[in-house]
């Protein structure tokens, strides 16, 4: 096993003290993050409220604690649905082979003729924009590659030795398929999930951005941006930390992606 | 060569037919009855009935999917829900102002990233490659709509030096229009600069690692005849995929640079029809888009052999 690198450190620690904010929002933020206070309007940052107020005096690191919860929440919800409706997908249509096949990719290759984010924009349009349309909108958008990747994977496992064995010993394909093909999909998967979590949380901040998303007050990242920019001259506070939060969340992923990739990279080179 | 263009494009019509499919299916999936939901709630129950019979709700899906097919290949996309203006105009018109941005953004962001990529490669290891990737890896962590923010409040409302809102086309007033497409364009370039320094460095590294590299310098080839002549043009054929991905990539996801900077482009025109519920627009959006998707990439696959001319071969 080679030691972690410098890059995988620096971006774990980035992902760590995000999931440990996110969890600490659950039983504490400094202020209550909705409530509204018009002595503090656009108070700056200082003693009393460190990252300073919103144009309503609500804390803005409470309500960046809260926005964190609801962009893991999102991107999480996210990439569970398309890793598990893809890899479901993906072992079916690699393992069944045949007309099943075909049709399962003519479909998957019609979806990811679209760019991503416009399959996401559409299918927001049936959904409604909300939260959940969201997730199912993203989700959806994204099971074609996680499919993709996960049939190539088994297409080239299925003719191993050790899969034929599996058979020979008397196993249903059931059994093979997730006992013994699934487990050595999983590199694959984890790299490709690490990626999706990224653009998941991107895509959901610029939905909410867009007004497409999680509808305020309910604080995400990318509304407290659209929310806070009519003021940024004044409070140049609300600009900054809602899209450093984004950008180091993104930096983190991309960091602890790249480590994975590298590390995961001889079993998938093999799977090739 | 001519069998290699033939086969590039017959490989497209499938995914063009698909698209459409879904394009059509999309909407299908909404729930209400399509004419109500083409017509908006303002409309008469005897324009219901007209537009049911139009567009041949009384009989099978597939017969329906094939009128609606007639009515695009028209050029028919119906009515805007919203102002009733034809569609089709509407959209290709927005369309323009889109494909003007990304096109700028993409081409310089090409020329800045490539370079810098292979440099990266030909000093693995060394200050500069750390540096260039690690800006890199920066670059591409940061959402474009931030950083659109950021540069428009500091060239625009610091400095002074920018326009901040509005919308000049460059095809009415040059010297205006480009003064627009400034930060906008400056905004896409620094964050897909990252992408594409990436991606040449590795495709790069791949090469610079083959024996006919070590063959060249033992030739005695001055290093930037190995780099130049010799890996890049082996390099460059992944990096070229990568571009014609961007760029249509971009123009789906334009609309939230389009919000920051009040372009009024096709990103735009989708995310207000969506909020408008203005069906039939969305549906164009999708379809204009998803196609040009398609194209951009069947004409990166068209120059490729220029080069890499064993895909021909092939």
């Amino acid at each position: 096993m080679k030691k972690l690198t410098f890059n995988g450190l620096i971006g774990g620690i980035l992902i760590g003290v995000l999931l440990v904010t996110a969890l600490l929002s659950l039983v504490w933020t400094p202020f209550d993050p909705m409530k509204l206070s018009f002595t503090a309007r656009l108070a700056a940052p200082g003693a009393e409220h460190l990252l300073g107020t919103d144009e309503f005096g609500r804390d803005v690191l409470s309500r960046l604690m809260v926005g964190a919860r609801a962009a893991i929440w999102i991107g999480a919800l996210t990439v569970a649905f398309a890793t598990v409706c893809g890899t479901i997908i993906g072992l079916i249509s690699g393992y069944a082979r045949g007309w099943i096949d075909g049709v399962i990719m003519a479909i998957n290759n019609a979806l990811m003729a679209f760019p991503g984010i416009l399959l996401a924009l559409g299918l927001l349009a049936v959904f409604g924009a909300n939260q959940y349309g969201i997730i199912f909108a993203l989700g959806i958008a994204y099971t074609p590659s996680m499919a993709r990747v996960v049939r190539g994977a088994v297409l080239s496992l299925r003719e191993r030795e050790f899969i034929e064995a599996s058979k020979v010993m008397g196993n249903s394909e059931l059994f093979t398929m997730l006992r013994h093909i699934l487990p050595n999909c999983l590199a694959p998967i984890t790299v490709l999930a690490t990626s999706m979590f990224g653009w998941a949380i991107l895509s959901e901040s610029a939905l909410s951005f867009l007004g497409l998303g999680v509808p305020p007050p309910a604080p995400t990242w990318g509304n407290m941006l659209a929310a806070g920019r009519p003021f940024f001259e004044q409070a140049v506070w609300l600009g900054l930390f809602p899209g450093l939060c984004i950008a180091l969340t993104l930096l983190g992923i991309n960091l602890l992606g790249d480590a994975l990739r590298d590390k995961l990279d001889p079993r998938m080179r093999g799977l090739k | 060569m001519i069998r290699f263009i033939l086969n590039r494009v017959l490989m497209a019509l499938p995914t063009i037919a698909l698209v459409a499919i879904t394009v059509f299916a999309l909407i299908r999936f909404i729930p209400g009855d399509p004419a109500e939901l083409m017509l908006g709630d303002m409309a008469q129950p005897a324009q219901i009935e007209a537009l049911r019979t139009e567009l041949g709700l009384d009989q099978s899906l597939p017969q329906q999917f094939l009128i609606w097919l007639g009515n695009v290949l028209h050029g028919d996309f119906g009515r805007s829900i919203v102002n009733g203006e034809a569609v089709l105009p509407l959209v290709l018109e927005r369309f323009v102002v889109s494909a003007e941005v990304v096109v700028v953004a993409v081409f310089l962001a090409s020329l800045i990233a490539v370079p810098a990529g292979v440099i990266a490669a030909w000093r693995q290891n060394s200050v500069t490659d750390l540096a260039l990737v690690g800006t890199a890896t920066v670059l591409l962590s940061i959402p474009t709509f931030w950083l659109g923010l950021l540069l428009m409040l500091f060239f625009g409302l610091k400095l002074g030096w920018l326009p901040v809102l509005g919308y000049v086309s460059i095809r009415d007033n040059p010297t205006a229009g480009l003064l627009y497409l400034i930060l906008p364009v400056m905004t896409l370039v620094i964050h897909e600069a990252g992408v594409l320094i990436r991606m040449a460095r590795a495709s790069t590294l791949e090469v610079l690692r083959l024996d006919y590299i070590t063959h060249a310098r033992a030739k005695g080839l001055s290093e930037s005849a190995v780099l130049w002549r010799h890996a890049f043009k082996n390099a460059f054929g992944p990096t070229w995929t990568m571009i014609g991905l961007i760029l249509g990539n971009l123009l789906g996801g334009i609309a939230v640079i389009e919000t920051v900077f009040t372009i009024p482009g096709l990103g735009r025109l989708m995310v207000e029809s969506i909020f408008a519920r203005d069906y039939p627009v969305i549906q164009a959006c999708l379809l204009v888009v998803a196609l040009s998707y398609v194209l951009v990439n069947l004409v990166v696959d068209l120059l490729y052999p220029l080069f890499d001319p064993r895909v021909v071969a092939e």
